[in-house]
């Protein structure tokens, strides 16, 4: 696997997301020969551009058919191969959704789902481009992993766990170019087990993809308010470590942080654990609104939307003073 | 063995599936079945299981096996009748059929150590699994065949034309699908509900060596099978058919699509087909 040195951290920023993604795939490639790569006529737009160079005979465009895209890769996994499929989050999550379900949920084909663009980084694509209901879609069909990287590096840690898994799995990639930096050295990456970054006796802020160093970063405003929050990286939308959840339950609230919709995804998947506890605290879903809006640049969406690190801290912080 | 010898297993096969067919729909009472989809691909599914494929089914997951895809889940009878027939399971697993909580339910569900590789039940999935099958065998150079029963009706499936455009693209000549063509479908005639037009022209425009047969009659589905060409497409056969043969209260009558049987249907229509 690619070092998590700090000049690889600096490349994958630079690249971002999808270019990352290229990377692991190129990387793990040459360890890995059962490894192929689909594409439903995005391979460029999805990284994929040296490992198509790379690897011709391993890389497969299906042209844009997506639901033949996930069969032929249910296919190609139920014959051994190790398999990433890759489109648009919201293509693939939404126009492939039963094939999904068929293939990876109810025959548990071992395909490794990889969306990319997800959330608003399509930016002034607009809403027909927009990932901000794949992750509800993901955790509503059974046997299925969700992974949500939270940048260059964990992006490179998923897709290694998710190849040695053989589980169906699906990964959202969140974010463009100059994607933040988390994590700057080697740490320990486990499917189904969050990463806690930062300690905090007032609340524990749960957050995914982008918005783990977006959160990060308002804890450090909350902070300076004489707030001390703990941030949690959940790579793992399911299965939910819900340790995390069990341990916050002496907090004066939990925030779920995501750029996705509130329903459904990490706020849902939170709240949905936490109403069987005896007692818990309140939970501030931080999130894009139920509702189609306008379009714009990504980072003019993630403002528009409160997903920045200093309207995060404000919303934290004025629901905090309520408690 | 000689042609004509092997017609004649091939003929007496698709006879006791097809009593087995009515039985098991007998069976099952009220709960009724897909039995006139079953008849109209019996004659296909014995050429196939009772001679086409290469198949060990004391050992079902044989590498070099040939692979068989259901895309019609509703024809499912049939495929559990030539399963049994083949001697991937015994007649009393055979008699499970559609009990609670069985192996063997109203849609097939994938289970390869019985021999059925794929769930089914959704129309237009199975192809597209179909190709990634055979695509994987020209990556690592396997032989085997991968063969995929498709209804006229769940040729209506955008998912299907996906496919057909993409296994001509990558030249899969080891994938054969074979259209159980009885022009009917759940609401009726298909001609009425979605007109398909000339279906040989469309299969042929988007890449695929089409052969034509009659799909009761064993001898051109034998001839049809053994006269495919491989060469740099992939194929189908239009297996011209009628719903409920061999039936002739369930013939082209789309009652009995899904129904169940009354002790005199049951009597009349295995009278009927013992006579054959």
């Amino acid at each position: 696997m690619l070092d998590i040195s700090s000049k690889n951290v600096r490349a994958w920023s630079k690249l971002g997301s999808r270019g990352t993604l290229g990377s692991a795939l190129l990387d793990l490639a040459s360890s890995k020969e059962n490894l192929v790569v689909l594409s439903a006529d995005l391979g460029n737009t999805s990284g994929l551009g040296r490992f198509m160079n790379a690897y011709p005979n391993r890389f497969y465009n299906l042209g844009i058919a997506e639901p033949n895209m996930v069969g032929v890769a249910a296919g190609m996994a139920k014959e051994g191969n190790c398999v990433f499929a890759t489109t648009f989050s919201n293509f693939l999550a939404m126009r492939s959704y039963e094939q999904i379900r068929l293939n990876m949920g109810y025959m548990q084909f071992p395909i490794n789902l990889v969306g990319v663009g997800s959330g608003f980084e399509m930016g002034l694509f607009g809403n027909t481009h927009y990932g901000i209901e794949d992750m509800a879609l993901m955790r509503a069909v059974p046997n299925m992993t969700l992974l949500s990287p939270a940048d260059g590096a964990e992006i490179i840690k998923t897709v290694n766990a998710a190849a040695a898994y053989a589980k169906p799995v699906y990964i959202r990639l969140t974010g463009g170019m100059n994607l933040p930096i988390v994590y700057k050295e080697d740490y320990e990456f486990e499917i189904g087990r969050a990463v806690t970054l930062r300690g905090g006796d007032d609340v524990t802020i749960i957050a995914t993809g982008t918005m783990v160093y977006e959160s990060l970063c308002a804890a450090e405003h909350l902070a300076e308010q004489g707030i001390e929050a703990e941030v949690v990286d959940m790579h793992t939308i399911k299965p939910l470590d819900t340790s995390v959840i069990d341990r916050a339950v002496s907090k004066k609230l939990i925030v779920t942080v995501e750029e996705h919709s509130i329903v459904g995804g990490l706020g849902g998947a939170v709240a949905e654990y936490k109403t069987i506890l005896h007692s818990a605290p309140p939970q501030l879903f931080i999130g894009v609104p139920d509702t189609f809006g306008k379009a714009g640049e990504y980072k003019w969406m993630l403002e528009h939307y409160g997903l920045t690190a200093k309207e995060i801290a404000k919303k934290i912080f004025d629901k905090y003073i309520l408690q | 063995m000689q042609p004509q010898d092997e017609l004649d297993c091939l003929n007496a096969m698709a006879q006791r599936m097809r009593l087995n067919i009515i039985k098991l729909a007998y069976q099952v009472g009220n709960k009724g079945a897909h039995i006139a989809p079953a008849l109209s691909c019996n004659e296909i599914m014995a050429v196939l299981y009772g001679n086409v494929m290469n198949l060990n089914p004391k050992n079902p997951l044989w590498q070099e096996r040939d692979r068989f895809l259901i895309g019609k889940g509703h024809g499912a009878l049939a495929l559990y009748a030539a399963l049994y027939d083949a001697g991937f399971f015994s007649e009393e697993k055979l008699f499970t059929y559609q009990k609670n909580g069985g192996d063997l339910p109203g849609q097939p569900s994938m289970n390869l150590s019985l021999g059925i590789e794929v769930s089914s039940g959704s129309l237009g999935n199975a192809l597209s699994v179909g190709e990634g099958i055979a695509l994987s065998a020209k990556k690592k150079g396997e032989k085997y065949k991968t063969y995929v029963l498709l209804g006229d009706g769940e040729c209506n499936e955008g998912t299907i034309w996906e496919t057909a455009m993409s296994a001509s693209h990558f030249r899969l000549d080891s994938l054969i699908a074979i259209v159980d063509l009885n022009g009917m479908q759940s609401d009726g005639q298909s001609a009425k509900i979605l007109d398909m037009g000339n279906v040989r022209e469309k299969w042929s425009a988007f890449g695929w060596d089409v052969i034509e047969a009659d799909g009761h009659d064993i001898g051109s589905l034998y001839n049809a099978f053994h006269t495919i060409k491989q060469e740099n497409k992939p194929t189908v056969i239009l297996a011209h058919t009628i719903k409920g043969h061999g039936v002739s209260f369930m013939e082209n009558n789309n009652a009995w699509h899904h129904n169940h049987l009354s002790k005199e249907q049951y009597e009349l229509a295995l009278s009927e087909l013992e006579a054959k």
